[in-house]
């Protein structure tokens, strides 16, 4: 029996970390492109390297509650829904990871007139991520209240979308110095921050299904 | 060994009971692999065995004062017509129970030999049967409520509710089984407390009673039928029938196990009436009907969407058909196994007619009737003379027309449940006939169709190929025809070169001319061409309609192309260079607006 509650434990423990995981990757995420709009080379370099440890910490994790979740066959009712939660919790850091690499590696060009818009749809993508984060915890703990933590989510989703359209609108009908090469990848650098806030919404409509399937 | 012979119905009824109501304790356990089935087992077979010998006795005492069956013989054929109700109407899917099916097999053992059937009891069973899954539900609602109540307080990880949950269903599985033995017992051995008697086994402090031993035999039948069978039941009708998640498994048992508890615990019947209530009944009770009557609580408690309440009429219906069938079974199994078998199956029912007869008719103080107790049957029939003198009674023959019209009732309900049942297979059958015969017509129809458009397509093939075959033949001929032309007019270029003579030179030149409007004028090059246009009278219409300014000679270059013929090929056709061939490509390439990466001669053919 003591063997049954210590598995438990240590899963509980697991979980945690994993999702302290994911919620660190977001937040380096945030800076990491923040360090890349102020042009902080270094900082943002950190960032890259930071942001490539915990994604690789949240794999090695994710895969070692998997195992246990099956080894010890628990929550045999909603271990697929639990499964799937987890993966699309990955998925976003796997996103902030892969989103930072492209500003490494692509280099956009990011006039000084339009850098604001930027911050300000990053920390808007980002907060739609990081209202997820509790609701994912509580989950575990209170299903009952999931529902009620979602609404931000939504809202923040929601205000990236208009955030991300109006420097749509900004790069194509405003600036008129710049090349359509640098205004496609302009677009593109708003799409992948965008993306972030897109996965913590289809997270959050998963979450929310699981919780009402835990409350019936 | 001939009482083990004849407890085998017992035992056979209690390897039953164990097969079936187990999956009511682990199945939802097992099922959701909260619980490993061997695990369920063997904690079931211990506490089911435990149950039985500790706190048997109760419900099996309310039995005995249901009909004494006092003989062996009675006691193995009661216990078999209880049995053989039970396997027969799970047969037919009927709702059945081994409480009733017993409680009606000694009310037949009553009927046969005429014991009278104590209508107190039998009203104090039958209100168990219904009282037990109103309480049922009752307490699981009850205990739904705490359940809910203390996971909210708690705010429990899940995963550690989910470790509190499985040891919750152990314990309450245990405590399941404890229950189910006390209780359910009495269904196995009850009747044969009173005919088989087992010396009394001291070990120590301990003393075990022939009673206690009888049910440790029954507990042990009941624990095989966990080990053996239940696996199965488990797998397949208790998941079907009662699809539950863990937590309200957990308040289903714990609210079964506290009824069967509450209605074989002697302790809490004399602890109810020593404060002025009235006592508990202890009497056998049909756990599934209690689970049912728990999950409909829970069900009514959630809003009643959940609830088919077509299970409650089900559930009457055993109430009704369960005791009847059985003590009719039992009845003649009784007479076949007293007259083909000259078993004695108790009291005679001329012995008993006869006893009656004294003590209504002889004075109370009469010797007869102060040793009637302590004198053989036998005796007494020498005493008060041959069955002959005794005047039949009319209460004889009411028994027979209660009989009757018993049996009447039950084979008439048998029958129209038997009718109901055929109805619906044969329904079923023809169904499920109509339907086979459906995809067999349609599968043929499909068959005949395809076999038809393959032929048509075979032959579509064959005249293709046949038509390819006779145009690249004539155009094989063009080409090989133009090209043996234009070798003689090299050759008679060459050989008028060396020719000196004026007249030669001037043949030679008309020569050259003829060969040259041969190859230019070509009839055959006409001929194939025509060939070509009938050939693709189709083609030809679609390019017009799909691209109206096609030129002739592009229309032509296309219809070459579907032949698939190099662009050499086509330029000796046409008698035009090769690289003009290239050129006009080019051109109904554009013209066709082919893309980039697709093949002309591919978009050609495709068309």
């Amino acid at each position: 029996m003591s063997l049954l509650f210590k598995n438990a434990k240590q899963l509980v423990l697991q979980i945690d970390e994993f999702i302290n995981t994911v919620e660190q990757g977001i937040l380096v995420f945030k800076e990491g492109v923040l360090n890349y709009v102020n042009h902080d080379k270094d900082l943002f370099a950190d960032k890259i390297a930071t942001i490539d440890r915990l994604e690789a910490t949240a794999d090695k994790l994710q895969r070692q509650i998997d195992d246990e979740f099956y080894r010890h066959s628990l929550l045999p009712q909603n271990i697929n829904d639990i499964e799937s939660m987890l993966d699309r919790m990955d998925e976003l850091i796997d996103i902030s990871k892969d989103n930072l690499y492209q500003f490494a590696l692509e280099i956009p060009f990011l006039p000084e007139s339009i850098r604001d818009d930027y911050k300000r749809l990053t920390n808007t993508s980002v907060e739609a991520a990081l209202c997820v984060i509790p609701a994912v915890r509580t989950y575990f703990r209170e299903p009952v209240k999931v529902r009620d933590m979602l609404s931000k989510v939504y809202f923040y989703e929601k205000e990236t979308d208009k955030i991300s359209r109006s420097i749509k609108r900004k790069v194509f009908h405003e600036m008129h110095d710049l090349d359509l090469a640098q205004k496609i990848h302009l677009r593109y650098f708003a799409l992948h921050i965008e993306t972030i806030s897109d996965k913590a919404e289809g997270l959050a409509d998963v979450l929310s299904i699981m919780a009402l399937k835990l409350n019936i | 060994m001939i009482t083990l012979l004849f407890l085998s119905s017992g035992l056979f009824l209690g390897w039953s009971l164990g097969a079936n109501d187990a999956a009511n304790i682990f199945g939802t356990a097992v099922g959701t692999r909260m619980v490993r089935f061997r695990t369920a087992a063997i904690l079931g077979s211990i506490f089911v065995i435990i149950g039985a010998v500790v706190q048997g006795a109760g419900a099996s005492h309310t039995l005995g004062e249901l009909g004494k069956v006092s003989t062996l013989a009675a006691a193995f054929t009661v216990a078999l017509a209880a049995a053989l109700t039970v396997f027969w109407m799970t047969r037919l899917s009927l709702p059945v129970s081994t409480s009733q099916a017993i409680v009606g097999a000694i009310i037949g053992w009553n009927f046969y030999t005429n014991s009278p059937t104590d209508v107190g009891v039998l009203t104090k069973i039958v209100s168990t049967w219904v009282s037990g899954p109103i309480l049922g539900g009752i307490f699981a609602v009850l205990l739904f409520m705490l359940l809910q109540l203390a996971t909210r307080k708690a705010k429990l990880h899940l995963l550690y509710k989910d470790a509190l949950v499985r040891v919750g269903l152990l314990l309450i599985g245990a405590f399941g089984a404890y229950s189910l033995g006390a209780n359910n017992i009495a269904n196995v051995m009850g009747v044969f407390t009173d005919a088989v008697h087992f010396p009394e086994i001291h070990i120590g402090w301990l003393v075990i009673s022939g009673k206690q031993q009888l049910f440790f035999v029954g507990g042990v039948a009941i624990a095989i039928g966990i080990i053996t069978y239940s696996k199965h039941v488990m797998e397949t009708v208790g998941n079907t029938l009662m699809p539950l998640t863990p937590e309200a498994a957990l308040v289903v048992v714990l609210a079964q196990a506290m009824v069967l508890f509450i209605f074989s615990s002697q302790s809490l019947s004399n602890a109810v009436a020593s404060i002025g209530l009235p006592a508990i009944p202890l009497v056998p009770v049909s756990s599934s009907q209690v689970v049912i009557g728990a999950i409909i609580g829970i069900g009514l408690y959630k809003g009643g969407r959940e609830i088919k309440l077509n299970i409650l009429g089900s559930i009457s219906l055993g109430w009704i058909a369960t005791p009847i069938a059985a003590g009719i079974l039992s009845f003649f199994m009784l007479f076949f196994v007293n007259n083909v078998f000259k078993q004695d199956v108790g009291s005679n029912l001329i012995e008993n007619l006869i006893i009656k007869e004294i003590s209504t008719h002889k004075p109370p103080a009469s010797p007869v009737v102060d040793t009637m107790g302590l004198m053989d049957p036998l005796d007494l029939v020498k005493h008060v003379g041959t069955p002959k003198t005794v005047p039949a009674p009319t209460h004889h023959h009411t028994i027979y027309w209660v009989i009757g019209i018993l049996a009447f009732m039950t084979l008439a309900s048998l029958l129209f449940l038997w009718n109901r049942w055929m109805k619906k297979k044969k329904q079923w059958l023809s169904q499920i006939k109509q339907l086979k015969e459906t995809h067999q017509q349609q599968l043929d129809a499909i068959q005949k169709k395809l076999t038809e458009r393959n032929a048509i397509q075979e032959d579509m093939d064959k005249e293709l190929k046949f038509r390819q075959n006779e145009m690249t033949t004539m155009a094989m001929n063009i080409i090989h025809k133009n090209e043996f032309l234009n070798d003689l007019k090299k050759e008679i270029l060459t050989i008028k070169g060396k020719m000196k003579d004026p007249e030669s030179r001037h043949n030679l030149n008309k020569l050259t001319l003829m060969v040259s409007q041969n190859i230019s004028i070509d009839r055959d090059r006409e001929k194939f061409q025509l060939h070509v246009d009938e050939q693709n009278t189709r083609f030809l219409q679609l390019l017009i309609e799909k691209f109206p300014a096609m030129t002739e000679n592009e229309k032509r270059l296309a219809t070459l192309l579907r032949l698939n013929l190099s662009s050499k090929e086509i330029a000796s056709i046409l008698n035009i260079s090769p690289k003009s061939v290239e050129m006009n490509r080019y051109r109904l390439r554009k013209k066709l607006g082919v893309p980039g990466d697709v093949g002309l001669t591919e978009f050609i053919r495709e068309l």
